[in-house]
């Protein structure tokens, strides 16, 4: 006998995202789901946004590793509230995942919540979290081909941070056939051109946030 | 290593399907997946094998539909699919392109005693 079922395999992670974003919504938290690749600038964006909003608003912070509390114990100096989630060999953060860590956050207290996610290009951009906005940090070295190479992650985002252009000199980056791939990819998604080592373009990236 | 979420989610819609059918034994699984989305079938197999293990659905065949990506240029409306690295237009050569399918993810039926 033959059963139809139609169902979406990441149903269940869906509907977990869509209980985060009601806790979310609840306490008046608003989150980004940072992805990129490994060592793009995810914690540095965090850190330097940290240091140039913290007095301004509340900020809490998740930080998803394979292991290790490295990057939880650099947040943690800025003082801000600030949860390590391990996956312990997964490669991508899961809605669940981030259920579990959120009850461990003083919410009440927090008005912008990074969700830093495990350094990949593949897997994060399957599994929703319940964030209200995705960020991809890409940057200078990996080349301007990753929105052609890994075009999912690409489709996902609402918005693409261009990390180390203090490196531009040095590197052969063609930063307009990257915004082309991007653009083409994901019309919507904003190009914001940033270093987080000499601090170029992060007014622009808060503007960002702020609006 | 997406694929062992992948699997233990798709074998909990199976068995819970199977168990409200109130069947016994699933023969075969029809699943459909973009290829975007990189799920790579030994993967999926091997985790299979070893989570369905004293299940109903030990021994289920996998059947996998792969769907090839297919965009559509926003400027000139030609549906293509793109190449391996190659995202722009066949027809006009714009990267402007909406993709249309490549992403789908789901159970399409299971096959049950």
């Amino acid at each position: 006998m033959e059963i139809k079922v139609l169902k979406n395999i990441l149903g269940a992670n869906e509907q977990i995202a869509e209980k985060n974003r009601k806790l979310l919504d609840k306490n008046k938290v608003f989150s980004l789901n940072i992805m990129s690749s490994p060592g793009a600038g995810k914690t540095s964006l965090i850190l330097q946004t940290i240091k140039r909003l913290k007095d301004k608003i509340r900020i809490g912070v998740i930080e998803g590793d394979i292991s290790s509390s490295l990057d939880a114990e650099l947040i943690g100096k800025e003082n801000v509230p600030t949860v390590q989630i391990n996956t312990g060999g997964a490669c991508h953060l899961d809605a669940n995942m981030l259920n579990n860590a959120l009850e461990n956050m003083p919410l009440r207290d927090i008005d912008l919540l990074f969700i830093e996610n495990v350094g990949n290009l593949v897997c994060p951009a399957e599994f929703v979290l319940g964030a209200h906005r995705k960020v991809l940090v890409s940057s200078v070295p990996e080349g301007h081909d990753k929105p052609l190479k890994y075009p999912l992650m690409f489709t996902e985002v609402n918005v693409v941070v261009l990390n180390k252009i203090d490196l531009l000199p040095y590197i052969n980056f063609d930063i307009e056939a990257f915004t082309r791939a991007v653009k083409g990819l994901n019309e919507k998604a904003e190009v914001i051109q940033v270093s987080c080592t000499t601090g170029e373009g992060l007014e622009r990236w808060l503007d960002w946030l702020q609006s | 290593m997406h694929e062992l979420s992948i699997t233990q989610s798709m074998l909990g819609i199976v068995l819970e399907q199977t168990e409200k059918a109130g069947a016994r034994k699933v023969n075969r699984i029809n699943l459909v997946i973009g290829e975007m989305c990189g799920y790579v079938e030994e993967c999926v197999q091997f985790y299979f094998d070893f989570l369905a293990k004293g299940t109903p659905a030990e021994k289920a065949v996998l059947s996998f539909k792969m769907v090839p990506p297919e965009a559509r240029c926003r400027e000139c409306g030609t549906t293509f699919q793109p190449g391996e690295f190659n995202w722009s237009c066949t027809g006009c050569g714009s990267v402007n392109i909406e993709i249309t399918a490549g992403k789908e993810l789901f159970v399409e039926s299971i096959e049950v005693d």
